[in-house]
């Protein structure tokens, strides 16, 4: 059984990213750029769970505290201290980063695997939620809301094309590294430690060095995807950004695209974005997209665990990536 | 501070606490038996309230009265939901059923969000703000009988797996399963059977709660991380420690509103959380590893 | 190569293993065994780092190892396999290896380059692309083996290779560690198949109970009437036997 020889993977993925390219122009109507946005919005914060979740196998359910801590650090340096909205981008990764180092620190320190692990990152995330909701710089319950100034300087795009085209030059980014850990030492390693983690440590790897470099990424990506969301819609609240909706969204659509694969938070993401479009468009009811997600998840995790990239390469008849 | 204030949070954190006992006591119970870490146990606790509720609202049933209807209904149902869906995928990795259970809860409240819309509910009931007097300190009545009966039914639930033949066969369970199965015990119904035990408990404490609290679609969640707290500080599938657990985060709670404030004052909860996991992971009372 | 002195080690009221001294020199295939529960495998734990050390030390090329974490000395070259195989399940067979290759080669052409001559080496050039998981118990044990000899180890602990595999299977086996001793690495490992002990071994160690009750040349060892009581019972020797 030969391997998918290299030339045709990176004409995939060229291709992939021009028909990402076009979409706009092809859909140019509010509503459709909307649904681009928030499909590669979702796809970026899905692939910043799915590096260490996916590749790594540390699941967690408190993604989100990385998502928060990206998102408050950004608004807060622009709404209390006029720091241009900009700089947010690489503060709100340092941000995210810092809080992967310190819950990544503690809970593999203690050993914590599997469902602790995933629970823990839960408790972080209420903590923070808690935090967030009691301090003044945070704006307590009421949240932060950003000035309406559109500008590109500004970090808000008068045409909403112009998110569009960063959340994808985000995504591609995210695609990029997730194709780098696919062939690095770095990722084989993490792939090895996501197997067996004992195993992995009687070869050799550093099991906790390199848990805790994943998880820095990862929060990295997902404080960036706090920035993003911070600037598209202007209004920051504990809820919103360190509430367990956009853990379970992140987590959702990397598993049901498929976890530790390269494209599986993308076709996870879309999926969601369209049922969600559609939900809300055809009926009033709140609530119904993430009925039928949860139920995917479920019939994913007993039926087709490696994700729908798993069903759609079987079909195309290749080894899943 | 004064001394009244202290004492009156301290024994308004134990009221609630008992009823947080018998919330997690079927938590640790579905853990020590089927070593699964029941995720839908929040959501399916709300939507016991959202039971209780409208069995008020449309039939004018007694919360306390309509245990006798939720308690199997809740049972029933967690049989079924074992049988159906659980059961068949709690062998295999034990991240795979919380996965799972995820995304239960995930269906649950988004299906409690569909129907009953996001508001929260309460409930009136004639006692509601009746209170008892203890010296010059007063309690919320409902309060006060939640928390009795939750102790009651704490201790008969003990003395069911402690005495009974079924409670003799979750126990051997638990403790060996391979044993058990050996010996003839029919591991499986075992399992739906404790499942459905656990369930039947948030039926009775949906019925104890909604008297004092109040229930919406995101209810769940909080419930979720109290529960869990109390099973780890107490130990995992540690009868004792659910008791322990459950009061000691009914006073942490109860404090923490006192000192840090209504906002702030939640934080002691996911504190105590962290630390156990972080320092002392087999709790009080649990078995380590 | 490797030293250990006196090494001991205690489970809360259990002495699992009791003052245990072996020296491994370069270059040779050394066996540890004993009967069942003798904490042969409690004794490499220990040695490999994934226990901790009561009493005792552990010299690898003349640095104690002790207290030192397992990936470390896994990095200095002393690799252990495991009784019951871990491998990484979806995985294929070449990316297992690979992991293994990963510690010499720090490029993904170079480390799959060598992983392929490893797997060719033990025989498992043709089913490269499987999935660990499918694989048969012998083919696992060859996994496990070649994984970590594509570390490029100067020891490697092997515990119980040869079981659960029937005679076909082990003396190929034999042949693999041999090519594997040829090549310069060195090896301890714990048997119970006497016909592999016998057929590649050196020098014996026999730990019975946690303490080391006999050394020496395996002839000379297997002849022992200590080992044989420790074997077979108490009065197997002769003496007063009531049997046949």
């Amino acid at each position: 059984m030969r391997r998918t020889p290299e030339p045709i993977a990176w004409t995939g993925h060229v291709l992939i990213l021009a028909v990402a390219c076009i979409f706009p122009f092809v859909f140019p109507s509010p509503f459709m750029v909307n649904f681009g946005v928030l499909a590669l919005f979702y796809a970026f914060i899905g692939q910043s769970w799915n590096i260490a979740g996916g590749f790594a196998g540390q699941l967690s359910f408190g993604h989100v505290v990385f998502f928060g801590a990206g998102a408050y650090a950004s608004t807060i340096l622009q709404v209390r201290f006029g720091v241009n909205p900009w700089i947010g981008l690489p503060v709100s990764a340092v941000a995210g980063g810092l809080v992967g180092w310190l819950i990544g620190y503690l809970s593999f320190r203690a050993g914590l695997r599997g469902s602790y692990f995933a629970l823990i990152t839960l408790a972080f995330a209420e903590m923070l939620r808690i935090i967030a909701n009691s301090v003044e710089i945070t704006g307590g319950g009421l949240g932060l809301l950003i000035p309406a100034k559109p500008s590109v300087a500004n970090f808000q795009f008068p045409e909403r094309v112009g998110f569009y085209f960063l959340i994808l030059v985000l995504v591609t980014v995210s695609i990029a590294i997730a194709i780098w850990l696919k062939h690095s030492r770095f990722g084989a390693q993490l792939a090895a430690i996501r197997e067996n983690e004992d195993a992995a440590r009687a070869l050799g790897i550093n099991v906790f060095s390199e848990k805790l470099k994943i998880l820095i990424l990862s929060g990295a990506l997902g404080g960036i995807g706090g920035c993003f969301f911070s600037q598209y819609f202007l209004y920051i609240d504990p809820i919103i950004v360190f509430g367990v909706d956009k853990s379970v969204e992140m987590l959702l659509v990397s598993m049901i695209g498929g976890a530790g694969t390269v494209y599986g938070p993308l076709i996870g993401a879309v999926l969601l974005a369209a049922i969600s479009d559609t939900a809300r468009v055809v009926t009033n009811i709140q609530g119904l997209s993430l009925v039928i997600y949860g139920g995917l998840l479920i019939l994913i995790i007993a039926f087709l665990p490696n994700g729908l990239i798993d069903l759609i390469q079987r079909l195309t008849k290749r080894r899943p990536k | 501070m004064d001394s009244t204030i202290l004492i009156s949070a301290a024994l308004n954190g134990l009221l609630v606490g008992g009823i947080y006992t018998l919330v997690a006591s079927g938590l640790t119970l579905i853990y020590g038996v089927l070593h699964i870490i029941n995720f839908a146990h929040g959501s399916l606790l709300m939507m016991g309230m959202f039971g209780v509720y409208y069995l008020l609202i449309k039939l004018r049933l007694d919360p306390y009265i309509s245990m006798l209807i939720m308690v199997p209904a809740m049972y029933a149902i967690g049989y079924v939901l074992y049988k159906g869906l659980i059961g068949r995928f709690s062998s295999g990795k034990d991240e795979n059923i919380l996965l799972i259970t995820l995304g239960l809860s995930i269906v649950l409240e988004n299906l409690a969000l569909m129907f009953f819309k996001g508001d929260t509910r309460t409930i009136t009931v004639g006692y509601s703000d009746t209170m008892v007097e203890l010296g010059p300190l007063l309690f919320s009545l409902p309060k006060v009988i939640s928390f009795f009966i939750a102790m009651l039914l704490c201790a008969l639930l003990g003395l069911y797996i402690k005495k009974s033949n079924t409670g003799k066969a979750i126990r051997a369970v638990a403790k060996e399963r391979m044993g058990a199965r050996l010996v003839g015990i029919d591991v499986d119904r075992i399992f739906a059977i404790s499942y459905g035990i656990g369930v039947a408990t948030l039926g009775a404490a949906a019925c104890l709660l909604m008297p004092i609290f109040y229930v919406s679609p995101y209810t769940g969640h909080v419930f979720v991380l109290v529960a869990f707290t109390v099973v780890v500080l107490g130990g995992m599938g540690s009868f004792l420690g659910a008791v322990v657990g459950g009061l000691i985060v009914g006073l942490t709670e109860s404090f923490g509103g006192l000192f840090l404030g209504e906002s702030l004052g939640q934080i002691g909860i996911s504190l105590i959380f962290i630390l156990i996991l972080l320092f002392r992971p087999q709790g009080l009372f649990g078995a380590r590893g | 190569m490797l030293a250990v002195n006196n090494l001991t080690k205690r489970f809360g009221g259990l002495t699992a293993v009791d003052h245990a001294s072996l020296i491994v020199p370069e270059g040779k295939i050394i066996a540890l065994i004993g009967p069942n529960g003798a904490g042969k495998t409690t004794l490499f734990a220990c040695i490999a780092g994934f226990l901790s050390i009561d009493e005792g030390d552990v010299q690898f090329l003349t640095t104690s190892v002790k207290g030192r974490p397992v990936h470390e000395i896994a990095r200095l070259g002393m690799v252990r396999t495991f009784q019951i195989t871990q491998p990484f399940s979806r995985l294929t067979v070449h990316e297992n290896i690979a992991v293994g290759a990963f510690q010499r080669y720090r490029h993904r052409k170079e480390a799959f380059a060598y992983a392929h001559e490893i797997a060719q080496q033990v025989g498992m050039g043709s089913i490269l692309e499987l999935p660990a998981a499918g694989l048969t118990v012998a083919m696992r044990k060859r996994l496990e083996l070649a994984r970590t000899l594509a570390t490029a180890p100067k020891l490697l602990l092997l515990d119980e290779v040869m079981a659960g595999l029937n005679p076909t299977e082990i003396s190929e086996i034999v042949d693999v560690i041999k090519n594997i001793r040829a090549q310069g690495v060195t090896i301890l490992l714990i048997e119970h198949v006497m016909q592999a002990v016998m057929g590649l071994s050196e020098y014996l160690y026999v730990l019975s109970y946690g303490k080391i009750i006999a050394e020496g040349p395996p002839a000379d060892v297997v002849r022992n009437p200590i080992v044989v009581e420790a074997y077979l019972g108490h009065g197997a020797t002769g003496g007063d036997s009531g049997h046949a």
